[in-house]
């Protein structure tokens, strides 16, 4: 299977039913199409609506209706618009259960690094968008990141080395080759690839992480 | 109290140096012909206040005003999804403030709210905090955001009426009510401009006291065939089948 669909597909077991949840944008958009059978949520886009759906077919779109990538969706019975003031206090008023956001890095202290690319010297690209708001906001952060750079360098570090999106923040770590939670002592290691014994984990991860006694293989399905 | 105005009439008496705030994101829900016009005007030196920048990929909506150098300093959330503007920040022509996305509208609200700042935790022990007075209240820490405004304010609406009540439609409201309300001038530009009455009142999402002009924008027809060409052309909608 690939990678980040791996990702995508662990990610969806996250959700739980009745959830308010903002999904960001790259790998966490296709969490969406993982969703549980059964599992309901309600996905806010933070441009300002709760329930929307897949992409129209052409002639089925509004020039009106787009997500927070500027492309356009669905809205599903039930939707609902609002202004960025009214989408933003939802985000940072604690109204959204769950957030999955991609990461550039991650690390034990459950820092998220993932908005800002060096262009010039004290110059950042492309910008934090909203995600400093719900890593804040939200109740349960999810990062997801593949587990290594192209270089093989780990991802999950011991403290990030990029401006960081936020301090703390993170509840659970999803690579594709395992599942962090984290804890005021650090991260603990509940779920592993299969192809990987625990010491080749830590060979391949720079951060430092406890094994979960529950430690099982990396989930597929609920 | 007729606000209607000709946006070319708006446009020349924008100076050198003026800061802009426009509504819409990634080029939903943004002043198109406001923003074409401003293009062309050759305006320069401007500050401009947006949450985000253009449509992914550039060449639409704001991407031109960057490509032309017009902008000195824009205070956004975000701007990566505008090439145009990437590369002035790369060849030092383009300073960016970042603010938190909700952060950035809490500004510009309080601006518009007579409210001396915001006081949030979003961005604590982060570079946003640099330089920022902190807080602590009830033994919560809390940034001071001080309040943005700017001289003009150019949103996007469905329709207005003659005396500036505007309407907005679809996920395209985001940041245009906001804005309407901390601007010297804003101007609303809209698909259709009706007479007084013509709006439900239950409808207007920014009332009138908040608009100084009102000035014709695409009309809906083509405002929703300008984005059905965008859409289509970036590969987000499926292209019409070609006859065999």
């Amino acid at each position: 299977m690939e990678t980040k669909d791996a990702i995508a597909r662990r990610a969806a077991l996250e959700l739980a039913n009745g959830e308010v949840v903002n999904l960001g944008f790259g790998m966490p958009t296709a969490v969406a199409n993982h969703i549980p059978e059964g599992v309901n949520v309600i996905l806010q886009s933070e441009n300002g609506c709760l329930m929307f759906g897949p992409t129209p077919a052409l002639g089925e779109q509004d020039g009106d209706v787009a997500n927070a990538g500027g492309q356009p969706i669905t809205l599903l019975p039930g939707a609902s618009i609002f202004d960025l003031a009214t989408s933003f206090g939802i985000i940072r008023g604690g109204h959204v259960d769950t957030t999955i956001l991609g990461a550039l890095e991650v690390d034990q202290e459950g820092c998220i690094a993932n908005w800002a690319m060096p262009v010039a010297p004290g110059k950042y690209s492309p910008g934090m968008g909203g995600a400093m708001d719900l890593v804040g906001g939200a109740r349960k952060v999810v990062a997801v990141l593949q587990h290594a750079d192209k270089k093989g360098r780990s991802k999950v570090l011991k403290k990030c080395t990029l401006p960081i999106t936020g301090k703390g923040v993170l509840k659970t770590i999803i690579t594709d080759k395992a599942v962090f939670e984290v804890t005021p002592t650090g991260l603990v290691l509940k779920e592993i690839a299969p192809e990987l014994t625990v010491d080749e984990l830590k060979a391949i991860t720079d951060a430092d992480f406890a094994v979960s006694q529950d430690l099982c293989e990396y989930r597929l399905h609920s | 109290m007729d606000k209607v105005r000709q946006l070319d009439d708006i446009i020349a008496g924008i100076k050198d140096g003026a800061t802009i705030m426009f509504g819409g994101f990634l080029g939903v829900g943004s002043p198109l012909k406001s923003i074409e016009k401003i293009v062309a005007s050759g305006v320069k030196d401007l500050t401009v206040v947006s949450v985000v920048n253009s449509y992914p990929g550039g060449g639409f909506d704001l991407a031109p005003l960057f490509k032309n150098r017009q902008v000195r300093k824009f205070v956004t959330a975000h701007t990566g999804t505008c090439p145009e503007a990437v590369e002035a920040m790369k060849a030092g022509d383009l300073d960016v403030d970042f603010f938190p996305m909700g952060t950035w509208i809490e500004k510009v609200r309080a601006a518009g709210a007579g409210l001396g700042g915001v006081l949030t935790p979003i961005g604590l022990g982060t570079l946003v905090e640099d330089g920022k007075q902190r807080l602590e209240i009830d033994g919560k820490s809390y940034l001071v955001e001080m309040p943005l405004r700017a001289d003009y304010g150019f949103i996007a609406g469905y329709r207005a009426d003659t005396m500036g009540n505007v309407e907005y439609r679809g996920v395209s409201l985001n940041s245009n009510p906001v804005i309407a309300t901390a601007a010297d001038f804003t101007v609303a530009e809209v698909n259709e401009i009706v007479e007084v009455g013509g709006i439900d009142p239950s409808r207007v999402g920014t009332p009138c006291l908040f608009v100084d002009a009102v000035v014709q924008g695409h009309s809906f027809a083509e405002h929703q065939a300008v984005f059905e060409r965008l859409w289509v052309s970036t590969g987000r909608l499926a292209a019409p089948a070609t006859a065999a």
